[in-house]
């Protein structure tokens, strides 16, 4: 979608492949054989050539998908896996009434805004900031990476220590300015804010990168002319560069969209269960289909969940799709 | 040129058909290799993997130095998962598989039931390796437990957990409360009594400190002390409905109405700081529990900690099995170490060094007399040998784990969001279903 909206005036340009020489034109002596030999070479190399990608494809994409919808239409327990029985759309029907999957798709809405919010925003503060000549930036630079490079379960296991109810830092802090300790596992909001801030912490140095490359693709000239019709830093900011970062931000949005959508290892590991919480208050789509396969070991009902949550991506992602390309058409 | 061109083409062609094939090959080729774990070495060394989950204390007690060094052809490597939910999940993963499992399983009591109906067909008949008379050693539901219908025993049983209560003598004296086991077991001899002598405490107490842990440990202790407490002999579901659960239930909920409870998730790591900070007085106590609480606790804890009966004076609540899955390619060796980790001898070092109540009815014999320093030289000997000779021989059901995890939550969410007792139990109620409901 990024691409396509930075280039709005290619279109559906369905450039030729560069045709091969026409071989039999070729005069060949002694041909016999050779000719139509050569002629299949031609035409099966390219195919020969993209086969390992499709070959890989078929075994870890294709056929994990197909095989999932198939699971899903039957009743199989991991404990007797060998054992399937139709179920037809049972499954999905029941997913409708199911409390707990409605509960987990309101907890993957609240945190995914929760989380790809503020992280966005500060994403675009902080490449702002870096942006401009100062001290030490490449050590700024690479310090914004860090995040991103902790896994996820050291990240998540030190913050689920910092947010502990009792002897937890954050509380701590909250003391000593008056507030009361607050329960960041049992409740709601707090426990949801507390997981979105592991993704936060993790995900805002990457967007800001990926920010300030759009921003160096953005010509300085612009800003000179901005700086001398009296624009300030904040007016440059909001007139220049985000315009000029819209196919970025774009992007960053999709991506976000999608990863808050599978959220899994947060949750799961910021106190180590699989029902997110005792009134399963922070457990997102993505780790409700965990508990149903590998806690209750109903594979059936979390292959469905698993089609329902790819239905939902690919519905996201068009939805932004869309978006993005009403947007270029009225621009361009 | 063309010549050229063409060869090369050609030659290409060729190379990625190989790649294909050799790929194709890869594939197939790993279905035929012979996994590589625990296969015997050159040497004639057999390696034995054990995979247990929180402290069964075979290695901490050196049991796997002195079986080594019995028999020098044996070599034993343990895995070992903290949190029992975890583990079982893996270990449910991997037999599915069919791989990655150890040649000795561990296997909580809470799950028994499930492996015997429902697996019966993937871990080996102890009995046709030996071990029936072994068994038979044991308290006689230990064995039965882990019987299938047609006779076949798939586990050979380690602990058990008869329940008892620690309580901090330290924090009891600053409150004014009697230290004196046999007074205390008199006056908390029921449930109710534990708790009006909670609110005597609490009255006391320093701002902070509360009476016990968590509403989930005593409901856990109680329901404990049940013949039948969620299945019944047929299996069918009795959680709902059953008066026992529902006074557990009760004693929990008014504990936490009270302001009893340090509202401490069990098994967290804010649980196991609290074990020095003094934040709980009492704590409901299986035998096993003692180990935990000196390894949380540590050397200064020595001396504070103290035992007494606990109320109803009886309970099980937990304790386990050792198991050899059908895939392990040493059952025999296996089979040799289970018989001697649960043999009479071992069992009684264990209950000496870590507090794990012995199964072996001669083990029980013989630690009568045992007395433990680090609970002010408390005679656990004697306090759980008459806890465990009080104790039913209990119902266990195929979801017992599940359900016991719902009141947990449910228990959980009253004492920390609030929640209105009757709202979390259907709460727990809903939570069962979802996860039994095939």
């Amino acid at each position: 979608m990024a691409l396509s909206t930075s280039a709005p005036n290619r279109g559906p340009d369905p450039a030729p492949p560069p045709s091969p020489a026409p071989a039999p034109a070729r005069p060949r002596p002694a041909a016999g054989l050779r000719a139509p030999l050569f002629r299949w070479d031609q035409k099966a190399a390219p195919y020969a050539f993209v086969a390992p990608f499709f070959a890989f494809f078929a075994a870890f994409g294709l056929f994990p998908l197909l095989y999932t919808a198939y699971v899903s239409l039957h009743r199989v327990e991991l404990q007797t896996s060998d054992r399937m029985e139709w179920l037809g759309l049972r499954n999905y029907t029941r997913l409708i009434e199911d409390p707990f999957f409605w509960n987990a798709l309101r907890n993957t809405f609240t945190i995914g805004v929760l989380s790809t919010v503020p992280q966005l925003l500060m994403a675009l503060g902080l490449a702002h900031l870096l942006n401009y000549r100062l001290r030490g930036r490449t050590f700024f630079r690479v310090a914004m990476l860090m995040p991103y490079a902790t896994s996820v379960a050291a990240a998540t296991l030190v913050f689920a220590q910092l947010f502990g109810r009792d002897y937890g830092l954050i509380n701590w802090l909250l003391g000593t300015v008056g507030i009361s300790p607050v329960d960041w596992q049992a409740n709601t909001v707090a426990s949801q804010i507390g997981v979105s801030t592991v993704v936060t912490w993790r995900w805002t140095g990457y967007n800001a990168l990926i920010y300030l490359a759009g921003m160096q693709s953005i010509p300085g000239e612009l800003y000179e002319s901005a700086a001398m019709d009296g624009a300030s830093r904040w007016q440059q900011f909001l007139h220049v560069t985000v315009p000029g970062l819209r196919p970025t931000i774009l992007f960053t949005v999709v991506v976000s969209t999608i990863g808050a959508t599978q959220l899994f290892g947060e949750p799961l590991l910021y106190e180590g269960s699989a029902a997110g919480g005792v009134s399963h208050q922070y457990q997102t789509l993505g780790l409700y289909m965990y508990e149903q396969g590998w806690g209750f070991f109903h594979l059936g009902r979390a292959a469905a969940i698993a089609w329902v949550m790819f239905l939902l991506i690919v519905v996201l992602v068009a939805v932004n799709a869309a978006i993005a390309r009403r947007r270029s058409r009225t621009e361009g | 040129m063309a010549t050229a061109g063409a060869a090369r083409t050609r030659a290409v062609t060729l190379g990625s058909a190989v790649l294909v094939l050799a790929l194709a090959a890869g594939c197939s080729s790993s279905t035929s290799t012979k996994s590589a774990g625990g296969d015997t070495a050159k040497d004639g060394k057999v390696t034995l993997n054990v995979d247990l989950f929180g402290t069964f204390g075979f290695k901490e007690a050196g049991l796997y130095a002195e079986y080594q060094k019995l028999h020098p052809n044996i070599e034993i490597k343990q895995t070992d998962t903290q949190d029992e939910a975890q583990y079982w999940q893996a270990l449910q993963t991997k037999l599915a598989g069919g791989g990655g499992l150890a040649d000795v399983q561990g296997i909580e009591v809470g799950r028994i039931a499930s492996v015997v109906q429902k697996q019966a067909d993937k871990f080996t008949d102890l009995k046709s390796l030996g071990l029936g008379p072994a068994s038979d050693e044991l308290v006689p539901w230990k064995g039965s437990a882990a019987t299938t219908p047609d006779g076949k025993l798939l586990g050979l049983g380690t602990d058990i957990g008869p329940e008892a209560m620690c309580f901090r003598a330290d924090l009891f004296k600053q409150a004014g409360l009697p230290t004196d086991r046999d007074q205390l077991a008199q006056k908390w001899s029921t449930w109710d009594g534990y708790l009006a002598l909670g609110k005597q405490y609490a009255a006391k107490a320093k701002a902070g400190n509360t009476w016990t842990d968590s509403a989930a440990s005593v409901f856990a202790a109680e329901v404990g002390q049940q013949r039948v407490r969620y299945f019944d002999e047929q299996g069918k579901p009795v959680y709902e409905t059953s008066p026992a659960v529902k006074a557990a239930w009760n004693t929990s909920v008014s504990l936490v109405k009270d302001g009893l409870s340090a509202e401490l998730p069990e098994w967290t790591p804010e649980w196991n700081k609290a074990f020095s900070t003094g934040k709980f007085a009492t704590l409901s106590c299986p035998a096993w529990m003692g180990g935990y609480i000196k390894g949380q606790a540590g050397d200064a804890g020595k001396g504070k900690w103290d035992v007494a009966p606990g109320p109803g004076k009886t309970g099980n609540w937990g304790g386990s099995y050792l198991a050899i899955p059908r895939t392990s390619k040493h059952a025999k060796e296996a089979a040799d170490l289970i018989k001697w980790l649960t043999a009479e001898e071992q069992q009684v070092t264990l209950f000496k060094k870590l507090g794990s109540f012995p199964s072996n009815k001669a083990a029980q014999a013989a630690i009568k007399d045992v007395k433990d320093p680090y609970f002010s030289d408390a005679p656990i000997g004697q306090i759980f040998s008459e806890a465990a000779a009080a104790m039913p021989a209990q119902v266990l059901g195929a979801d017992d784990q599940v359900v016991t995890k719902a009141f947990t939550d449910a228990l959980g969410e009253v004492e920390r969001t609030k929640t209105a007792p009757d709202a979390a139990w259907k709460h727990a109620m809903d939570n069962v279903r979802n996860a039994t409901g095939g």
